[in-house]
C-alpha cells in the first residue's frame, strides 16, 4: 500500500493489469511450440493492446485513441489472426517449431532482457507527465521479449509473429509514454504494417515454392565464407 | 480469548473434515467432463472408512520409520491446514502462518514420505522418491517466490496480515498478484501431484511419482496419507484463496461474518475444484523430463511477478 | 505546386503500371513517368534556389537546399536508372527469367519506391519519414525477389528482416522524440514536424533525446548498411535485378542517410553541441569508420561482381556518415559532394556491370573477362567507373575524399590512418578484379543488341565535370545545405 497505487484510479489499475498480461503472453509467446498457439497468443495479445488503448482513452480524455485502438482490433486481433490461420491451413505447416536454443533457456534470457528493459525505462518514464507512465518499462520489455522471439525462432512465421509483436510493443510503448503518436503516424505505421503483412503472404507462398518448406534454415547459402 | 481459541478449533477441525469432500468434488467434476458416471462426492469418507477398517499388513523390512510416517505425514498437513485463515482472520496460531514457516511443513511431511518410500527398499518406492525430490526441490523455490511476490504488498510474510490487507483495505488491483496467481497454481499442480506433472489417477507404475511412494501401504497408513493428501489438497486451495481471492474470509473478531465466510469458502473451493478438474481435462500429463521446464517457467512467472511489482506498485 | 507533382507523378505511374505494366510499352511508360519526375523536381529546385526554404500544406512538407538537392539527385537517378532498365528488363525477359506479370510487378514497385523515398525526403514530419521509409523497404522486397531463385529468396527475407528491424527500432527512436517534444510543443500533429522540432531544439531533454538518437541512428543506420548492420546489403544488391541494385545503393542509402542525419541537427541542438564533438557525431563517426574499414577488408574476399560493388558502397556510405560526424562546414559540404559522387558514380557502376552480367551470363568474376574486345563501350564504362569509384583524379570522387581526409587530418587525426589503409585495401582489391574484366583474354560472345550506355556516360561526365569544376551556384548551394547540418 504505497501512496501510488491508492493514487490511481481504477481504470488504470486495469490498464497496470493489462499491461501484466502483455508482459506474460510475450513470455507465453516466447515458449510457445506450435504456430496456431503463437497466431491465438498474437491476437490475444492485440485484444490487450485494444483494451488498455480504449481505457486510456475514455479516462484521459483523448479521443484520437479511440481510433488507435479501433485499428488495433480490426487489424491485430481480426484480421492478421485471420489471414494467419488460413496461411497455416493453406501452407500445412502448424508442425512444433523447435525453438534454436531451449526454452528454459530462452526464458532466462528473457527474464535478463525484463530487468535490463526496466531499469533502461526507469528513468525515461520519470519525466513522463502521462499517468501511464509506469507501463513504459513492460512495453519496452515487450519489444525486447520479441526481438528475442525473432532471434531464436528458426521458421519464417514465428519470426514474422515476433516482428508484429514487436510493433505491438512499440505501440503499446507509445500510448504509455504520450498517449499515442499523432494520429496521421499510426494510421502511416498500421499502413506499413498492413502491406508489410500482404507482402509477406505473397513472400511465404514464393519461399514455400522454392524450397517445399517454410523452415530457414534452408536459407543460409548467402555467407561470408 | 476463549472464543478465539473455539474458533482456532473449529476451523481445523472444518478444514479436515471437508478436505475429503472437495477430494470428492474434483473427482465428481472430473467424472461428470469426461463423459463417465461420477462416483458420489462422499466416496473419498467410504474410501477411508473402508481403510481404517482392514488390517494393516506390513513389509518385513519395514523399520518404526515407516508406521510413524503416516501420522507424521498427517499431523503436518492438519497443522497447517489449520492455521492457514479459511474462515477467520487473526486467530490465536495466527502468528504461526507465516508463509515461509508453511513452506518448511510442507518440506518436514515431504521428507518423512520420502525416507518411508525408500524404507522398504523396493524399487518404484526409491523410484518415486527420487522424482518426489526432483519436483519439489525445483517447485519449492517457486513457491517462495510467489510468496515473496504476495508479502512485498503487504510488507509481512503473515498470512494473516497479507489477507487484511488484501481484503480489508481498499480495493487495489495489483497486475503482479496475476503472475504470482498463475506461478501459484502451476506449483500446486505439481505439488499436489495432479495432471500435468503427476496424475493420480494412474495404474501404471513407471510413469507414477506419488502413487509410487505409497505402494506399500495399506489400512490405516495409507487411509491417513490419502487423507493427509485430501488435506494438501485443501490446505494449498486456502492459500490460493488467502492471496488471490481472499474476499469473504472474517475479519478479526468479527462473528457475525462468520456464516457468510463459510458460504464464501464453499463457494470458492467448489469453483476451484471445478476449475482444477477442467484444466486437468484439457491437459496432459507431460514427460518428467519436462517437469524442470513446467516449474522453471513457474518460477520465472513468479520472478516476473516480483519485477512488476516494484515497476509498477511501487 | 511543383511539389505535388513531385510526389504525385510516381505515385500515379505506380498506379498506372499496376494495371497497364504488363503491356509492351511499359517500359517507355516507366521512363516517361521518371522523366516528368525529374522535370517537376528541376522546377522544384529551381524554385528553392530562388526563393530559399519553403513550407507547402500547412508545414506537413518542408523543402530546403538539404533536401532539395537530394530531391534533384532522386529524380535525376531514377531517370536514367530506368532509361537503362528499358533493354535490360528487356533482354531479361527474352531471356526467360523474367514474365509480363513479374514485370508489371517491377515496373509498378519500382514507381512507388521512388514516391515513397521523395516523400521520406520531402515530409516535415518525422513520423511521416519512418512510414515512407519503411514503406520504401516494403516495395523493394519484393523486387528483390524477382528472380524466385532461392538465393533470391534468401536475400530479400533477410532484407526485409533485418530492415524490419532496424526500422522498428527508429520507430522507437521517432516515439522518444516524440516524447521529448511533446512536452515543449504539446501534443498533436505539429510535435513531430522537424520545422517545430528544429525551432525548440535547446528546450529538449538531452538525455531523452540521446537515447532516442541512438536508436534512430541503429534505425536508419541498418538502412543506410553501417557496419556491423550491413548484412542484408550485398545480398540486396547481388541477387536482385540490376537496376534495382542501382537505385538501392544511389538513393535508398542517401535517402536513410538523411533521415539519421536531420536527427542529428535535433540532437546537437539539444546538447549544445554543433560543432562535432557531441555524442551524436562521435557516434556517427564510430559507425562510419567501422563501415569504411569492415567494408574494404571484405571486398577482397568477393567473387560476385555486383556483392563487391555493394561492399564498396558500404565503404562509401561509411565515409559520407564519417564525414557528417566531424560535423564542420568543410566536412558537411565534403560529406554531400561525396554521396552526390557517389550516387552517380555507383550507379553508373552498376548499369555497365549489369550489360557485363548480361553478356556472360554470370555474375562470377571469373567468368568475366576481356569485355574490352567483346563489348568495348560495357568496358570503358565498367572501366572509367571503376576508376572514378575508386577516387582518382580527376573525377569528383576523389576531390570529395580529398576534402574528407584532410579535414579528418586537422580534427581527428588518428582517423586518417584507418581511413587511408582501408581506402588503399579497396583499391587494390577492386581493380585488381575489374581490371581481367575488362582487359583479360575471352571467350565471351558479343552483345546481340546494342547496350543503353547512355546513362553510364551520363553519369561518368557529371562526376567527371564536377571534379574537374564546381559550378558556383552548386557550391552555394552545397554550402547553404552544408550550415543547415551544424556547419
Amino acid at each position: 500500500m504505497t501512496e501510488m497505487d491508492t493514487a490511481l484510479t481504477y481504470p488504470l489499475q486495469v490498464v497496470n493489469l493489462l499491461a501484466a498480461l502483455l508482459l506474460l503472453i510475450s513470455f507465453a509467446m516466447l515458449s510457445q511450440r506450435r504456430v496456431v498457439g503463437l497466431i491465438t497468443l498474437f491476437a490475444w495479445q492485440g485484444a490487450a493492446l485494444a483494451l488498455s488503448t480504449a481505457i486510456v482513452a475514455w479516462s484521459t480524455g483523448q479521443h484520437h485513441l479511440y481510433y488507435s485502438a479501433a485499428l488495433t482490433l480490426a487489424l491485430k486481433v481480426i484480421a492478421m489472426p485471420w489471414f494467419f490461420y488460413r496461411l497455416v491451413r493453406r501452407l500445412d505447416v502448424d508442425r512444433d517449431v523447435e525453438p534454436m536454443i531451449n526454452i528454459p533457456t530462452t526464458m532466462l534470457i528473457g527474464i535478463a532482457l525484463v530487468i535490463f528493459a526496466f531499469n533502461l525505462a526507469t528513468p525515461i518514464s520519470q519525466m513522463a507527465g502521462t499517468v501511464t507512465r509506469a507501463t513504459l518499462g513492460i512495453a519496452m520489455a515487450s519489444v525486447l521479449l520479441a526481438f528475442l522471439m525473432m532471434i531464436t525462432r528458426a521458421k519464417a512465421i514465428p519470426q514474422v509473429i515476433g516482428f508484429l509483436a514487436m510493433e505491438n510493443g512499440l505501440f503499446f510503448a507509445a500510448t504509455s509514454a504520450t498517449y499515442g503518436m499523432p494520429l496521421v503516424v499510426e494510421l502511416g505505421v498500421a499502413l506499413d504494417v498492413m502491406v508489410a503483412v500482404f507482402v509477406l503472404g505473397i513472400f511465404f507462398f514464393q519461399i514455400r515454392e522454392t524450397f517445399d518448406s517454410l523452415d530457414l534454415k534452408h536459407m543460409e547459402k548467402l555467407k561470408e565464407k | 480469548m476463549t472464543t478465539g481459541i473455539l474458533l482456532q478449533i473449529t476451523q481445523t477441525l472444518l478444514a479436515i473434515l471437508l478436505a475429503p469432500l472437495l477430494m470428492g468434488w474434483v473427482n465428481q467434476c472430473r467424472a461428470w467432463l469426461q463423459g463417465r458416471a461420477a462416483p458420489p462426492i462422499t466416496q473419498p469418507y467410504r474410501v477411508l472408512r473402508k481403510l481404517f477398517h482392514k488390517d494393516a499388513v506390513i513389509a518385513h523390512d519395514a523399520s518404526p520409520l515407516f508406521r510413524f510416517a503416516p501420522y507424521m505425514i498427517f499431523a503436518c498437513m492438519a497443522l497447517a491446514a489449520g492455521i492457514v485463515p479459511t474462515l477467520a482472520n487473526d486467530l490465536p496460531f495466527s502468528p504461526a502462518a507465516d508463509v515461509i514457516a508453511l513452506v518448511g511443513i510442507f518440506a518436514l511431511a515431504r521428507v518423512f514420505l520420502a525416507l518411508a518410500a525408500m524404507d522398504i527398499g523396493t524399487s518404484f518406492g526409491s523410484l518415486g522418491a527420487r522424482r518426489e525430490m526432483l519436483v519439489s526441490f525445483l517447485a519449492e523455490p517457486a513457491l517462495l517466490m510467489v510468496f515473496f511476490t504476495a508479502s512485498l504488498i503487504s510488507r509481512s510474510t503473515e498470512l494473516p496480515v497479507i489477507v487484511e490487507a488484501l481484503a480489508h483495505k481498499e480495493f487495489v488491483i495489483y497486475p503482479s498478484l496475476a503472475f504470482a496467481a498463475v506461478a501459484f497454481w502451476m506449483v500446486s499442480t505439481a505439488e499436489n501431484a495432479r495432471i500435468p506433472i503427476d496424475n493420480p489417477t494412474t495404474h501404471l507404475e513407471l510413469t507414477m511419482i506419488h502413487e509410487a511412494m505409497i505402494l506399500e501401504y495399506s489400512a490405516r497408513h495409507l487411509a491417513l496419507i490419502e487423507w493427509a493428501v485430501a488435506l494438501k489438497l485443501f490446505t494449498y486451495s486456502a492459500l490460493g484463496i488467502a492471496l488471490f481471492v481472499p474476499w469473504g474470509i472474517a475479519p478479526a473478531g468479527d462473528l457475525a461474518a462468520l456464516p457468510l465466510a463459510l458460504l464464501a469458502l464453499v463457494a470458492k473451493m467448489a469453483v476451484g475444484g471445478a476449475g482444477l478438474s477442467l484444466l486437468e481435462a484439457v491437459s496432459a500429463k507431460v514427460r518428467l523430463f519436462r517437469a524442470p521446464e513446467f516449474l522453471g517457467t513457474a518460477f520465472l512467472l513468479a520472478v516476473l511477478g516480483m519485477l512488476t511489482h516494484f515497476l509498477l506498485e511501487v | 505546386m511543383e511539389l505535388y507533382w513531385v510526389l504525385g507523378i510516381p505515385l500515379a505511374g505506380g498506379l498506372f503500371l499496376a494495371l497497364w505494366g504488363s503491356r509492351e510499352h511499359a517500359p517507355e511508360i516507366n521512363a516517361l513517368f521518371s522523366l516528368l519526375t525529374l522535370i517537376a523536381a528541376g522546377l522544384l529546385t529551381a524554385r528553392i534556389v530562388e526563393e530559399g526554404p519553403i513550407m507547402v500544406a500547412d508545414g506537413w512538407f518542408f523543402i530546403d537546399s538539404f533536401n532539395v538537392f537530394l530531391v534533384a539527385l532522386t529524380a535525376f537517378v531514377a531517370f536514367t536508372t530506368a532509361l537503362f532498365s528499358r533493354p535490360y528488363m528487356r533482354i531479361e525477359r527474352e531471356h526467360g527469367r523474367l514474365t509480363a506479370t513479374r514485370l508489371r510487378l517491377y515496373h509498378s514497385s519500382y514507381q512507388i519506391f521512388i514516391a515513397a523515398m521523395l516523400l521520406a525526403l520531402t515530409t516535415n514530419n518525422m513520423g511521416i519519414l519512418w512510414v515512407s521509409m519503411e514503406g520504401a523497404t516494403l516495395a523493394t522486397v519484393l523486387l528483390v525477389s524477382l528472380y524466385r531463385t532461392p538465393a533470391s529468396l534468401e536475400a530479400a527475407w533477410k532484407y526485409f528482416i533485418l530492415c524490419g528491424v532496424g526500422i522498428a527500432q527508429a520507430l522507437f527512436g521517432t516515439i522518444l522524440l516524440y516524447f521529448a517534444a511533446e512536452k515543449i510543443l504539446g501534443s498533436g500533429g505539429t510535435a513531430l514536424l522537424w520545422t517545430h522540432l528544429n525551432g525548440v531544439k535547446e528546450q529538449l531533454e538531452p538525455t531523452v533525446l540521446q537515447l532516442a538518437f541512438v536508436f534512430l541512428l541503429v534505425g536508419y543506420g541498418t538502412k543506410v548498411g553501417l557496419a556491423p548492420l550491413h548484412n542484408w546489403l550485398p545480398d540486396a544488391h547481388a541477387e536482385g535485378p540490376t537496376p534495382i541494385s542501382a537505385v538501392l545503393s544511389g538513393l535508398l542509402l542517401n535517402v536513410a542517410l538523411y533521415a539519421v542525419m536531420r536527427s542529428k541537427v535535433l540532437v546537437d541542438g539539444a546538447l549544445g553541441t554543433g560543432d562535432g564533438n557531441g555524442m551524436a557525431g562521435n557516434l556517427m563517426m564510430g559507425f562510419g569508420l567501422l563501415s569504411v574499414v569492415v567494408a574494404a577488408f571484405l571486398i577482397k574476399r568477393q567473387t560476385d561482381v555486383k556483392r563487391m560493388f555493394a561492399y564498396s558502397s558500404i565503404e562509401h556510405m561509411g565515409l559520407v556518415t564519417f564525414a557528417f560526424g566531424m560535423g564542420g562546414a568543410v566536412a558537411s559540404f565534403a560529406g554531400l559532394l561525396h554521396m552526390t559522387m557517389h550516387s552517380l558514380t555507383k550507379s553508373a557502376i552498376f548499369f555497365a556491370v549489369g550489360h557485363a552480367t548480361q553478356s556472360a551470363g554470370t555474375q562470377a568474376m571469373d567468368g568475366i573477362r576481356g569485355l574490352i574486345r567483346t563489348n568495348p563501350t560495357i568496358g570503358w564504362g565498367l572501366m572509367l567507373g571503376t576508376i572514378a569509384i575508386l577516387g582518382v583524379p580527376p573525377f569528383g570522387v576523389f576531390a570529395s575524399e580529398f576534402l574528407i581526409i584532410t579535414t579528418a587530418m586537422h580534427q581527428h587525426p588518428w582517423a586518417t590512418p584507418f581511413l587511408l589503409i582501408a581506402l588503399g585495401v579497396a583499391f587494390a582489391s577492386i581493380f585488381g578484379k575489374v581490371q581481367p574484366m575488362v582487359f583479360g583474354e575471352t571467350t565471351l560472345p558479343r552483345l546481340p543488341y546494342q547496350p543503353a550506355l547512355m546513362p553510364v556516360f551520363i553519369h561518368l561526365g557529371l562526376v567527371l565535370m564536377l571534379g574537374l569544376f564546381v559550378p558556383p551556384y552548386l557550391a552555394d548551394w552545397y554550402r547553404q545545405a552544408a550550415a543547415l547540418l551544424g556547419g
